[in-house]
């Protein structure tokens, strides 16, 4: 009974669902692509450059890749609460703060991902590089480039995570019908509420995008052993 | 090479590196010593093959001779400089990385790497010096391995070099493969580049060799022309070696 409504709230297109996967794909995007600006740069540079305290970093960005998500959105809580060191930017409970939380979440897995593939990359490309007397940034470029397919792939990875996730963006969040509630925070409210019919077809679409990142990382995976090698 | 590469105008000026003068050079690894004292001369001419067993040290001297590596004693000079002039020596390794991109964008990368800019006929004449043409769009990483090592090559010979260091190029090719490569590098050699190659097969020093230094456990044993090498060689160590005994 339920499913048949599910199905019906998407074929029928329902406003409200599709606000609210807006709202969530928006969201994660946008915390993807912060994560991309902070993790590869930060992976890029703890796979190339040696400096004291470079195990302990790439320990922690491992670590960090188990992240809960719950005690994340209870950093950024504290962070962004009116009490907090940016309580004044009155950031708690907006769109905003759930990009944070989400980009926090993610940005380890990105970093310590992309650290891994570049390492690989340079430990190949090393040797060949060093003999061409290629300079540093042209070899920061090249192994950039030369990783594109997985870097992509780790993106990929971020982004489902952050789409798939509940805790963060509830605390900091609140679920504010309208405003911040995303797919994963309405699924778990509608759920408490028994509401199935929404939070099936929030469930549905949840898990057709996870297939989606999932059949596009393949495919680029595929795409790049044929035409990159 | 050199010529064809002026005529196409890409050909810069710079001084000579030749003669690559290997005094008393020493090289350790931790403590461990790879080469001791070891004095020879790489002069214009005719290919230099680095002779000699597995662990003996060559990889090692043509990684000197990059200035991939620092001697840990001795000295090394280039036409009597402390430095090579830059772009005049090149490498192709044992086993070379392929970039993950296509033929052509590795000589691409390997030609800006030279500061030398990437024209698309630049690009083609190095592919076909090679025996690599039509191969442009190709993945460099689904190349066999006998057209890995050309491209190797190629991107080698993307830094015009007058000195060129081969680190047994055809070891792990079969008779088609090591004759291909072995073709290129007599037309390299003939075009005025000089070869410096390490290998440990003798019907290949034979076919290419014109002085023949012999290393045993990082330690010139012995340093002539190619034909008396084989012919008469001087020491205990080259006849055993030449007989196909095990010298270690």
């Amino acid at each position: 009974m339920e499913a048949a409504g599910a199905f019906d709230l998407l074929w029928l297109a329902d406003a409200n669902l599709f606000a609210i996967v807006r709202l969530s794909l928006g969201i994660t995007l946008a915390a993807t692509f912060f994560a991309a600006l902070l993790g590869m740069p930060l992976g890029a540079f703890a796979a190339l450059v040696r400096f004291r305290g470079r195990e302990a970093l790439i320990v922690v960005l491992n670590a960090f890749m188990g992240l809960p998500p719950v005690v994340v959105g209870l950093c950024v809580f504290l962070l962004l609460s009116r009490s907090g060191p940016l309580g004044q930017l009155g950031l708690l409970f907006t769109p905003t703060a759930m990009v944070v939380a989400q980009t926090v979440l993610i940005s380890p897995i990105v970093a310590a991902l992309a650290r891994q593939v570049i390492e690989d990359l340079w430990a190949e490309y090393c040797d060949e590089f060093n003999a061409m007397r290629v300079g540093p940034v042209a070899r920061v470029a090249a192994l950039l480039w030369d990783a594109r397919f997985s870097l992509v792939t780790i993106l990929l990875a971020g982004f489902g995570r952050a789409a798939a996730e509940v805790g963060a963006v509830i605390i900091v969040g609140g679920n504010i019908e309208g405003f911040t509630r995303v797919m994963t925070t309405t699924i778990a409210l509608e759920t408490s509420k028994g509401n199935l019919t929404l939070a099936v077809s929030l469930g549905v679409v949840l898990i057709a995008l996870i297939m989606t990142i999932n059949a596009l990382a393949w495919s680029i995976r595929r795409w790049s052993e044929k035409h990159a090698g | 090479m050199r010529d064809d590469v002026a005529s196409i105008g890409v050909m810069r000026d710079r001084p000579s590196d030749l003669p690559i003068r290997f005094e008393a050079v020493d090289y350790r690894a931790a403590s461990f010593a790879i080469l001791s004292g070891v004095t020879f001369d790489i002069g214009p001419g005719a290919p230099t093959l680095l002779l000699g067993p597995n662990g003996s040290g060559k990889t090692t001297l043509l990684k000197l001779g990059m200035e991939l590596l620092t001697p840990s004693g001795g000295r090394l000079t280039f036409a009597g400089r402390q430095a090579s002039a830059g772009s005049g020596t090149a490498i192709v390794l044992q086993k070379p990385a392929m970039m993950r991109r296509s033929v052509a964008a590795n000589i691409s990368f390997a030609l800006a790497a030279a500061r030398r800019p990437a024209y698309p006929n630049v690009v083609a004449h190095l592919l076909d010096q090679v025996g690599l043409a039509g191969f442009e769009h190709r993945p460099a990483r689904r190349l066999s391995g006998g057209e890995q090592q050309r491209l190797a090559l190629a991107r080698a010979l993307a830094r015009d070099p007058e000195v060129l260091f081969l680190d047994e190029p055809t070891a792990s090719l079969d008779p088609a493969g090591t004759k291909g490569v072995e073709d290129i590098i007599v037309r390299i050699a003939h075009a005025g580049v000089k070869i410096v190659m390490a290998t440990h097969d003798l019907g290949q020093a034979r076919r290419l060799g014109g002085d023949v230094v012999f290393l045993v456990a990082g330690r010139v044993i012995e340093q002539a022309p190619a034909p008396d090498f084989f012919a008469s060689p001087s020491t205990d160590e080259a006849r055993r070696f030449l007989a196909g005994d095990l010298v270690i």
